[in-house]
């Protein structure tokens, strides 16, 4: 049997919208099947990863405050990825907001003012802006590839991070804990509901996705980064120019990074610590593409994958078994939805030997 | 032995996995295909070559596990890649994400287990050699292999009917489909190969660079092997060198933390990673070169017309 | 092969209602082919005929639909070009086939079967290429060669499989009329050989000289099979396009007026490593005036449209000027405010976006030129749709572009409807400079008299028209004025009525028509 892809005349607009549900029923069979293998009941392992999370007030929060940075990130990795600039070291832009947007409450801890906040939000949009444009400078100055760049400054990253805590920021009454001081009470992002955690953060996230939607829906500046991202050529001929979309989309989807990493430490950790982020500029990477690019898909795409932090708590607790499903799952999902997106732009059928017609056919409409 | 010697072992096994990943990765590209996922198929190799020496007690079915798992692992890429043209840099990434992923959930069993370390081969009379003996010829079979890999490599690409199609593909794939050469068929084989290498290379690190098994143990060396290929401009002699070089930065940053100079760890640590940098910005500068090296249909998807 | 001795008049290779059907469209319906031994055979048809295909089913490149293939009398399944080569069939592509960055002798070797030693490929090709006069240096790059040697690297590659059948897919089409000439040399050289020739072309004047029967196909139909030199060029011309086509009206009634577009000692180097460096090109285009660069592909035309673009821009102001004004280090944009259009010679991914609407194909040109009509919002710039599809509709209908739907994407438009809307996006500015690379490139018959007569109607109107092509007939309907680009080198600019095909056939050799620039003259700004 040999599978054979043909062209459709257009992309089709129904497995536009289809192919992302397609591949979440694909994750959460895959899912059954692997619950299955662990020796587990799959259809309770499924109910408690998937559905038991929605049920209670306190998951919900959980899940809106991980979606938060998971939203943020993935808007402006999908403006990067839409104009092909790949930019995967959102983790470590992530980081370096935290540490720049924690100056102001570790550095001047004693300075208490309304400003306190604001000043925080704006060090940390620069300091993941400025992080990302190293590896856009490397790409648009030096035209050294800005995966494996902006890959090792995620490392680099973390070991900074880790330094900045042990050393020279380390909170003088943690008992040499690997910890900075608390932040203090005008340094914490606001909640936003009287039934729980979830803060601030959330609102910057859908923010941030209304407004990149409505620029690459309407706006001059989306069309140039569409065009860039699928003909450079054609950018070139329409006056556009692929080297500042290098700067333009880094730099935003940097200052986004920065913004999660610090609305991250200062609404939902309160200080510095050695592992401020569960993988979220990595996972970020997944709601784009689970979110086709658009930034109200990923606004959908950052709540799925929220749930899948918050399930595979809940099933380490209701089942012993270990959080690292959360892992495979994410990483299933992103090849199921990979393979999910080929529908849109072929029509597929299965050629069996000796068949000189197609025996089978999928995907016509 | 002396402490030079002592050094120079140690870098021989740090650049080891990353001479083996960079050499499967470059058939890769050099058939046209850019599989990020390197770092995905290594740990995937590290873990199931653990696996299998834990429940073998021969870590040679450990190394042939950890060279099966990668190839089987990559067929996934393959799959998706070629058989269903997705986005080749966003599918590598997919298997970097998932092999992080299973390789943790597998590996869980295992974390904190002592390991069986590969045992040395020595060469009769070439290992009698004074200096050169113990560090080239006292060595375990990964080793040895590697260093055939690269001379084997080298001879297929250049010298052989079947590399000489590899190349064909990797420059215009559409040329090649036209005078009936199976451009998918043979990419299929190059990603295997490359997941193979990986794999082994995987294998390296869990039986012999730390026998035993840590979690995300690869530490970015997929990335560095990655970033090894653009610097050996697609050449299997460069990717030994460039491998040995970096194995070298690795080392010393370990030996500088030994030695206690009051650079913070953490400094030292980052040292491979921003060595990698700075050589991908030396290498990939000039735009001409890069230009003239890189296989022209690289990352590029192909579907056939039938 | 044991039917080689096959009885006296049983055709070569017979093809018996051979049909291929990508989805619903039928490429080619119902073909029925006779090639006999030792005749050099025509299949002519316009772009987009079917001819291409045709000779894919028969190289074993494409599987057909329906049919059969008869070699030699007996029936026979090409499954791949291998099994076409085993067969004893040769192909020379029209897109070659070839690997840049390969040697000659590696090109050579990938196409044998495997029983050469690579070693050996090298010596056999060079005593073939002696023997057919087609010289070639086997451990040459082919990124260094020009495009008659890799020509020849095609033919030398299907004689070393001692073919009994060639086909060669529109040859001349980037050849001089001297290589060209020798082209023919060679193929009368096989005839004589008993070999047969399948030669498919839509050049009417060379079927005609060479060629000993035609097969004719229009829309993936045989529409007749004849002698081609008992039939008039109108007669095959009927029978290739199905109608009479328009003749173009020529320019050159209305007077040269201003200089609208200069290049003053435009020397610019290249870009990349497979790129040509333009080497002190001047050329003035008056208002009113069509000035045609003849060249064989790969002389310097890209570079050049790039130069006069401003996609990439030039080091030096003076070295372009866009009605008077300096513009040499200025965008493309500042180009098109100053009342110049452009239209590249690629359509898919340069002209237009392939998966983008045609509405979006015009905002890719026009987003700054015509601000004000489709973009509001002062500084959000926010693109007004509706705006932009009344303009899509206007140059649609202006041009009759045949289209599926309202705003289909650039990508499902044939080649000659997306060509005419990628110029009718210029022409409906009314541009005052136009330059056009490769007008008609891969365009049927109908469409690309179309384009010449609206490109010659606009210097007519008073602007000034750049054409660069390598089609000599399309040259010679169009232009007022004839220059010859080689090797980055531009000829002296002649009167279109002075110039003979032979002639432009030495400047395209690199016989260059202008002495070394005066020294006084490079100086001189």
């Amino acid at each position: 049997m040999r599978i054979e892809l043909e062209k459709r005349p257009r992309a089709s607009a129904f497995y536009a919208v289809l192919s992302p549900f397609i591949a979440l029923l694909l994750t959460v069979i895959a899912g059954g099947v692997m619950f299955f293998l662990l020796g587990k009941d799959p259809i309770a392992a499924l109910y408690s990863f998937f559905v038991e999370p929605l049920l209670d007030v306190w998951s919900l929060h959980e899940i809106a405050i991980k979606a938060a940075p998971l939203i943020l990130i993935g808007v402006g990795l999908s403006v990067c990825y839409r104009s092909n600039n790949w930019n995967i070291g959102a983790e470590g832009q992530f980081i370096m907001g935290a540490i720049a947007g924690a100056i102001v409450p570790v550095v001047f801890h004693e300075w208490h003012s309304p400003l306190v906040l604001p000043l925080m939000l704006v060090f940390g949009m620069i300091g993941g802006a400025l992080y990302a444009a190293i590896p856009a400078f490397l790409k648009a100055n030096m035209n050294t590839n800005e995966i494996l760049s902006s890959l090792m400054l995620v490392y680099i990253a973390q070991l900074f991070l880790d330094w900045m805590v042990r050393g020279p920021w380390r909170s003088p009454d943690a008992y040499n804990f690997p910890v900075t001081r608390d932040f203090a009470p005008e340094a914490v992002l606001p909640e936003i509901l009287a039934s729980g955690r979830t803060n601030l953060g959330f609102v910057f996230a859908l923010a941030a996705a209304v407004l990149l939607w409505f620029m690459m829906r309407y706006t001059l500046k989306g069309f140039e980064v569409t065009v860039l991202g699928q003909s450079e050529r054609a950018g070139r001929f329409a006056g556009f120019s692929s080297r500042r979309m290098i700067w333009f989309s880094m730099l935003l989807s940097g200052a986004l990074a920065g913004l999660a990493g610090i609305s991250e430490v200062s609404g939902n950790i309160g200080k510095l610590q050695p592992i401020i982020s569960p993988g979220y500029g990595f996972t970020a990477i997944i709601v784009a593409f689970l979110g086709r690019l658009n930034p109200l898909g990923i606004i959908l795409a950052g709540l799925f994958l929220a749930l899948t932090y918050v399930g595979g708590e809940a099933v380490q607790l209701t089942l012993s078994v270990s959080d690292k499903v959360t892992r495979v799952f994410q990483g299933l999902l992103l090849f199921f939805v990979l393979s999910c997106d080929t529908l849109i732009l072929y029509r597929i059928r299965l050629v069996f030997p000796g068949a000189a017609v197609p025996a089978a056919q999928q995907g016509a409409e | 032995m002396g402490i030079v010697e002592a050094i120079l072992l140690t870098v021989i096994t740090a650049a080891t996995p990353l001479v083996l990943a960079a050499l499967g990765e470059l058939v890769t590209e050099r058939a046209g295909v850019l599989n990020l996922g390197v770092e995905g198929m290594m740990i995937m190799g590290a873990v199931l070559a653990f696996a299998a020496t834990q429940a073998t007690g021969s870590p040679y079915l450990g190394i042939l596990a950890g060279i099966g798992g990668g190839a089987l692992f990559s067929l996934l890429f393959g799959f998706l890649t070629l058989t269903l043209v997705a986005n080749q840099v966003a599918t590598g990434l997919a298997l970097t994400i998932l092999g992080l992923g299973i390789s943790g959930q597998i590996g869980e069993a295992y974390v904190g287990m002592s390991g069986t370390k590969l045992p040395q081969i020595a060469i009769p009379l070439l290992s009698d050699i004074p200096y050169l003996g113990p560090l080239l010829f006292r060595q375990d079979l990964i080793f040895y292999i590697s260093i055939a890999l690269v001379i084997g490599v080298n001879w297929f690409l250049f010298r052989s009917r079947a590399g000489l199609k590899i190349r064909a593909i990797g420059d215009n794939h559409a040329s090649a489909h036209a005078l009936g050469i199976g451009v998918i068929r043979t990419r299929y084989l190059a990603v295997m190969f490359g997941g193979a290498c990986a794999g082994l290379a995987g294998a390296q690190l869990s039986l012999v660079y730390t026998p035993q098994w840590v979690e995300n143990m690869s530490a970015g060396r997929g990335w560095i092997a990655l970033a090894l290929v653009v610097f050996a401009s697609w050449r299997p002699w460069r990717v030994l060198a460039g491998g040995y070089l970096f194995g070298a930065v690795s080392i010393s940053q370990l030996h500088a933390q030994a030695l206690g100079l009051g650079i913070p760890s953490q400094f030292l640590s980052a040292l491979p990673y921003a060595a990698t940098v700075v050589v991908l910005v030396l290498i990939s500068h000039n735009r001409r070169t890069t230009l003239i090296n890189t296989p022209a249909s690289l990352g590029k998807p192909f579907v056939p017309d039938r | 092969m044991s039917v080689a001795g096959a009885s006296a008049g049983s055709p070569l290779l017979a093809v018996r209602n051979l049909t291929k059907l990508f989805g619903t469209f039928a490429a080619c319906n119902g073909i029925d082919l006779d090639v006999q031994p030792g005749e050099i055979h025509a299949l002519l048809g316009e772009n987009g005929a079917g001819k291409s295909t045709l000779v894919k089913m028969l190289f074993g490149v494409l599987a057909p639909t329906a049919g059969e293939v008869l070699w030699q009398g007996a029936p026979v399944s090409i499954a791949s070009p291998g099994a076409a080569r085993r067969l004893g069939i040769g192909m020379v592509f029209q897109h070659f086939s070839l690997f840049e960055a390969l040697t000659v002798a590696e090109n050579i070797a990938l196409s044998l079967d495997g029983t050469i030693p690579l070693a050996r490929v090298a010596e056999r090709a060079s005593e073939l290429s002696h023997a057919y006069g087609l010289p070639l240096d086997p451990k040459a790059h082919v990124a260094d060669l020009s495009v008659g040697e890799r020509q020849r690297i095609e033919i030398v590659r299907a004689l070393l499989q001692n073919p009994q059948l060639i086909i060669l897919d529109e040859p001349t089409s980037v050849l001089t009329p001297q290589e060209a000439d020798r082209l023919f040399e060679t193929l009368f050289k096989l005839r004589a050989e008993g070999r047969s020739v399948l030669y498919i072309s839509h050049r009417l004047e060379e079927v005609q000289r060479i060629c000993d029967r035609a097969t004719v196909l229009r829309h993936g139909k045989v529409t007749g099979a004849c002698d081609p030199k008992r039939e008039t060029a109108a007669s095959l011309a009927r029978m290739m396009v199905g109608a009479d086509v328009p003749h173009v009206s020529a320019a050159g009634t209305s007077a040269k007026g201003e200089v609208l577009l200069e290049a003053r000692h435009l020397s610019v180097p290249a870009r990349t490593p497979f790129a040509v460096a333009l080497k002190n090109v001047c050329l003035k285009v008056h208002a009113g005036e069509v000035l045609a660069i003849a060249g064989v592909a790969g002389n310097g035309q890209g570079e050049l449209f790039d130069a006069l673009s401003g996609e990439y821009p030039t080091a030096e102001p003076d070295a372009v000027h866009i009605r008077q004004r300096p513009v040499g280090t200025r965008g493309i944009t500042a180009r098109r405010l100053l009342g110049a259009g452009f239209v590249p010679e690629e359509r898919h991914g340069h002209a237009a976006v392939t998966g983008m609407s045609l509405s979006d194909n015009l905002v890719l040109a026009r987003n700054q030129s015509d601000r004000q009509a489709f973009l509001g919002g002062g500084v959000l710039g926010i693109i007004k749709s509706t705006a932009v599809r009344m303009a899509a509709r206007r140059i649609s209908e202006a041009m009759d572009v045949r289209k599926s739907g309202e705003d289909p994407p650039a990508g499902s438009l044939s080649g000659g409807n997306l060509q005419k809307f990628i110029v009718g996006r210029e022409l409906d500015r009314q541009p005052s400079v136009l330059v056009v690379n490769q007008p008609t490139w891969g365009v049927d018959a109908g469409a690309a008299s179309r384009i010449r007569q609206a490109l010659v109607d606009l210097a007519k109107s008073g602007s000034a028209v750049l054409v660069i092509s390598q089609d000599l007939d399309e040259i010679f309907e169009v232009a007022t004025e004839i220059a010859v680009i080689s090797e980055g080198r531009l000829s002296d600019i002649y009167p279109a009525g002075e110039l003979s095909r032979e002639k432009i056939g030495l400047l395209m050799g690199g016989l260059y028509g202008r002495a070394e620039p005066m020294t006084e003259a490079a100086h001189a700004h």
